[in-house]
């Protein structure tokens, strides 16, 4: 909501400044978002009359005027507008005046001397428009200064109100608002009641009153076509963000601006028999004053006549039924629609008027009458025509009504810590426009009509809080009762895997949740994403069912911006629809790319692997206290040859591996590139320690170095040795894995560190030596392994 | 006996020319030795009369000490010296830098985040989460913003069908929380929300953390003071201004703006804060009764007090970032700076 202050002075005019006064609104919760100057900064503008005008000796495009400016003598100006006439008034920006930056002194152009410039309005900031001279009435008075003339020394406050907010949608509430808070009575305008000329009436019929409670209707006739909208009146819509119109629409504009309630004229000639307030019906079309034609769904309440639509309610009007310069007979509309009745209706036709702004907010259900007088008088004085009777429409069932409110001072002092005295609270709400009965516990409040917001107590207690000021009220110190939260100690924060993570080298990202769809079927085709409706872009079309999408897309920015090793992580969750349940589950996720060790001097440097990572991982495992048991797997995302299915209790909770080369291709990315993921449910599984008698006897050390297929893989190896040796073995090392020369291809060598201890005796030669045979003759039997020579 | 001094002083010679150890050795066998060149002496004092031989005696063990003596302190001398040498060969350069694995960083986002569930912490607030794709009913019906409300209009709702959105915000966890347990609560839900819009100062996804106190008597004195001394502490500032300024949500009743004095210009009016001094920091007030009515909560016994903080413009203001795009790019360039 914009307005200019010295309107709002005319209602209430309380001895603050601007800053003073928007400093109030922003306190009591009417944000003002900016304060802004009506006008360019200038002075020494006043108002000038045209005498004459001669074509310029040396130029086409410029004329030669002669200019009464209130001095004694005319002034010659050369002026380049093209609408410059004798007769005319317009500003002069008169030697020694200033616009802006820009002093104005005598200057020569092409030759002729001109001691001043003529002005545009939007070289004085009074407009975007650049048609020339801005024109002045002929009754403006020659020399006087425009910024008086127009008094121009005003602001525009612009108020950034809350949905709630609907009654400060015009001057009135506005000064409603600064009256309470300043404690200052307000001064409506004199409205001059208007005598009823004619008998003219135009019947109206109200189908839907539980959408329209009232509707009032007033025929004017014969108003003058040539006549003009007041400039005081078009300043006023210009500084509350209103362009004029023509005086019609400009009068009903006002009385919005004014009042806050929006109306609608219509041209009474395209009017046949009646008007009708009803739904729309299936094939109706209607053109609306922007000149789009739509064809209102089944629950749109229109304004109708007998034959057809001619108007959005409460929206928009229709081209064929409004005001046409021809136009000389009016019937003027001033209605209550409910707020249910027009919220989001708009927004469904892709309109936000300040009609449909207001009516979803709600509008006072008492104001027709008024707003429909202050229209009529402001219209036979600018318009002139003669005034038929007020028709109206009325089912006062269907009125938004206002129910009494029990206001408790203890409620008060419960919600709020603190109660104001009797009298303060009395004072505010009075202001306010409530109406107070006193009870034993408090009051019994009336609200006014115009605010749809106050339907329970808690509404009032705020109204106390906000007008008392929230600045005021006490600040209590913390305080509440001890309390000492479960602690599971099987529960590994996240906060402790991301710090390893950091510690290892990893840098966190945080990736969009939505992601482009055809990659994420590239990584995960066999998944269906959850799609939003209205993504932003294709980019971020569908819920990430992997985080590996967003990770590589952050891989591949950094890759292409200089930086040749990456190494991210991410946690959060990942969204994915399995039949009826969605599930959303926290997952932790990375991708690491490069060499292993940042680029420095004296280590045996190397690009990262699978294995490194998977220490990582394992690194992870081990921080939150599960076994995970890594096999090989498919994803489609990874190399064949180097996935593994992470396992823990069982239970699949994570992939690590290789990109998959065809992928790294496609999503541009190296094929070194390696990612792991890990189902963050296993914070949950942690073990407790459990304490183990510390071995008395020495511990004896076995090396076993045996011969297998290539397709062996050595987890198999290491569980069959576990399970074989038995209780003795306290730790089991692989110390070399070997192909090649020396063994036969299609085998490889592997060497074990098995150190055996036991808990109650020294383990003798002989018992270590059984141990070893049955290892041995395990892996031989289960694997066809041999001893390496 | 000048064959003993003579033979003394050449021992004493050797030793000092000794260069090594292998060699000092050796002289001390040379002289000191079963058949040492002393030794021999000592052999040979039966030829001399019985009256000589006790002087004699003494001064050959004499002069065996004193050679004894001289080849103790060349060895240490000699020790010494080798473990100097060593030392010097063991030079490094410690200016080089270590070696191995360089440690990475938390996200600035995170970073903020965890330090705000740890203040909150102190204060017996248990951190909880929610879903992301949540339904109409708790990302807007329960917390009172029935269908065309107009404060729909203000949240840019991205759908996911008719029923589901993205959450806009964390304040339906409150619901889910208050669904599902009984008064009193301590709760904070931070996380991840999305809105459809996507400009300089707008990012389509973004992080809030929703605190929730329920308790018998929980008043607005109490949201000032919890929320003024959070805002102090995390910003390290026992001298900031903090105001509360009234303002409106569905969810809340009497509702507050709370803003800040500028962290970058300490009130004086800059760029940041459009000159005027304050930055809006959160939205906060009293829990609204229609929303204990949905979940159930005897409006009449208990009160209650929730805010909502926006973890991206926390952490611009804390490390003064000046694009909030620069969060969800993940360049290292930037993220590193977070270490």
């Amino acid at each position: 909501m914009k307005f200019s202050e010295a309107w709002l002075r005319e209602w209430v005019n309380p001895p603050l400044d601007s800053r003073q006064l928007a400093a109030e609104l922003t306190m009591a919760g009417l944000e003002v978002d900016a304060i802004e100057p009506v006008a360019a900064d200038f002075h020494g503008v006043v108002v000038a009359e045209v005498l004459s005008v001669e074509p310029h000796p040396d130029a086409d495009k410029l004329r030669v005027c002669q200019v009464a400016s209130g001095a004694d003598e005319p002034v010659q100006i050369v002026c380049g507008a093209p609408n410059v006439r004798a007769g005319m008034k317009a500003p002069l920006a008169t030697v020694g005046g200033r616009i802006a930056e820009m002093k104005l002194k005598k200057a020569k152009l092409r030759g002729v001397l001109s001691h001043g410039m003529l002005c545009s309005a939007r070289e004085l900031g009074l407009s975007d428009e650049h048609q020339g001279l801005m024109v002045l009435p002929e009754s403006a008075p020659v020399g006087t200064d425009l910024r008086d003339y127009l008094r121009l020394n005003d602001v525009i406050i612009d108020v950034d109100l809350t949905p709630n907010r609907g009654d400060c949608l015009g001057i009135e509430g506005i000064a409603r608002e600064i009256g309470t808070l300043t404690r200052t009575d307000t001064t409506p305008p004199q409205v001059v009641s208007i005598g009823i000329d004619i008998p003219d009436e135009f019947p109206v019929q109200v189908e839907a009153p539980e959408a329209c409670p009232r509707y009032l209707g007033q025929v004017i006739r014969g108003i003058d076509p040539g006549a003009e909208t007041p400039l005081w009146m078009q300043e006023k819509l210009r500084r509350g963000g209103i362009r004029s119109l023509g005086p019609v629409v400009d009068v009903t504009n006002y009385v919005l601006l004014e009042l806050g309630q929006p109306m609608h004229a219509f041209d009474l000639a395209r009017l046949s028999g009646a008007i009708v307030v009803r739904y729309a019906r299936p094939g109706e079309q209607l053109t609306l004053l922007d000149e789009r034609t739509i064809e209102p769904e089944r629950e749109t309440l229109l304004i109708c006549d007998r034959d057809k639509p001619l108007a959005l309610a409460g929206i928009m009007g229709g081209i064929d039924s409004g005001i046409a310069p021809t136009t000389r007979d009016l019937f003027l509309e001033v209605a209550c629609f409910t707020p249910a009745a027009i919220a989001g209706k708009a927004r469904a036709y892709g309109l936000a008027t300040d009609a449909s702004h207001r009516f979803e907010r709600g509008v006072d259900p008492c104001l027709q009458a008024r707003a429909l007088a202050r229209a009529t008088a402001l219209l036979l004085e600018i318009v002139g025509g003669q005034a038929g009777p007020v028709r109206e429409a009325l089912s006062a069932e269907h009125l938004p009504g206002q129910h009494d409110i029990l206001l408790r001072r203890e409620r008060i002092r419960r919600l709020l810590g603190f109660v104001p005295d009797d009298e303060q609270i009395s004072d505010i709400l009075t202001r306010l426009g409530a109406r107070l009965r006193t009870h034993a516990e408090g009051w019994w409040v009336t609200p006014p009509s115009y605010r749809f917001d106050l339907s329970i107590e808690a509404d009032l207690i705020e109204e106390v809080g906000r007008v008392f000021g929230y600045d005021n009220l006490p600040t209590a110190s913390n305080r509440g009762d001890l309390i000492m939260r479960p602690l599971p100690e099987t529960l590994t924060p996240l906060d402790r895997v991301r710090t390893l993570l950091v510690d290892r080298g990893f840098q966190e990202a945080i990736t969009y949740s939505f992601v482009d769809a055809a990659q994420q079927a590239l990584i995960e085709p066999e998944l269906q994403p959850v799609a939003l409706r209205n993504p932003i872009s294709s980019e971020l079309a569908v819920m990430r069912t992997t985080h590996w999408v967003g990770l590589i897309g952050a891989a591949r920015h950094n890759l292409s911006r200089q930086q040749s090793r990456v190494r991210l992580f991410e946690s959060g969750l990942k969204y994915i629809q399995q039949e009826t349940e969605l599930k959303q589950d926290n997952y932790l996720s990375g991708i690491a790319v490069g060499s292993l060790y940042p680029e420095q001097w004296g280590i045996d440097n190397r690009p990262l692997d699978f294995f490194d990572l998977k220490a990582d991982v394992e690194a992870v495992l081990a921080a939150v206290g599960v076994e995970g048991v890594f096999v090989p797997g498919n994803h489609s995302a990874l190399h064949p040859g180097q996935t593994a299915r992470i396992r823990v209790a069982g239970n699949a909770v994570g992939w690590l591996g290789r990109i998959h080369p065809g992928l790294a291709q496609k999503l541009e990315i190296p094929a070194q590139s390696c990612l792991f993921e890990l189902d963050l449910k296993i914070l949950h599984q942690g073990t407790l320690p459990s304490f183990e008698n510390l071995s008395r006897f020495p511990s004896i050390r076995r090396d076993l170095a045996i011969v297998v297929s290539v397709e062996t893989p050595v987890g198999d190896l290491r569980d069959a040795i576990t399970a074989r040796a038995g209780a003795a073995l306290k730790d089991l090392a692989v110390f070399d894995v070997y192909q090649g020369k020396g063994i036969e291809s299609g085998r490889k060598s592997i060497a074990f560190g098995l150190i055996l201890q036991d808990s109650s005796r020294t383990l003798t030669d002989e018992d270590v030596d059984r141990v070893m045979t049955d290892v041995t003759r395990q892996l031989e039997d289960q694997f066809g392994a041999t001893l390496r020579e | 006996m000048d064959a003993l001094a003579v033979l003394e002083r050449r021992a004493r010679g050797a030793i000092a020319r000794a260069g090594d150890l292998r060699a000092l050795d050796d002289i001390r066998v040379q002289y000191l030795g079963k058949k040492g060149l002393l030794t021999e002496q000592l052999k040979q004092l039966g030829k001399l009369p019985a009256e000589q031989r006790p002087q004699a005696g003494q001064a050959i063990n004499v002069a065996k000490r004193c050679v004894q003596e001289a080849v103790e302190a060349r060895k240490a001398e000699l020790q010494n010296e080798a473990l100097q040498a060593q030392l010097a060969a063991e030079r490094i350069d410690v200016t080089l830098p270590g070696r191995g694995q360089h440690s990475g960083g938390l996200h600035p986002v995170t970073r903020t985040l965890a330090r705000i569930e740890q203040l909150f912490a102190g204060m017996g607030f248990e951190s909880i989460e929610g879903p992301e794709i949540e339904d109409d009913y708790h990302n807007f019906e329960a917390l009172n913003i029935p269908a065309h409300h107009p404060a729909r209009a203000m949240h840019d709702t991205f759908y996911v069908d008719a029923h589901r959105v993205l959450r806009t915000h964390t304040s339906p966890v409150q619901i889910r929380v208050m669904e599902q347990r009984k008064p009193p609560f301590r709760v904070i839900a931070p996380g991840r929300v999305y809105r459809c819009d996507s400009d300089l100062t707008h990012t389509p996804m973004f992080h809030q953390v929703e605190g929730l106190l329920v308790d018998e008597n929980v008043s607005f004195a109490d949201l000032k003071g919890l929320l003024d001394d959070f805002l102090k502490h995390f910003f390290e500032r026992s001298d900031l201004g903090v105001r509360f300024r009234p303002s409106y949500f569905p969810f809340t009743e009497p509702s507050a703006e709370v803003d800040i004095e500028c962290v970058m210009c300490a009130g004086d009016g800059c760029r940041v804060c459009g000159q005027s001094g304050w930055l809006e920091i959160l939205g906060c007030g009293m829990v609204h009764p229609n929303v204990f009515a949905h979940v159930g909560i005897d409006n009449e016994a208990y009160t209650g007090l929730a805010f909502g903080l926006g973890v991206e413009r926390l952490t611009m203001l804390k490390y003064g970032v000046n694009d909030l795009r620069l969060f969800f790019e993940n360049d290292l360039r930037f993220l590193q700076q977070f270490r």
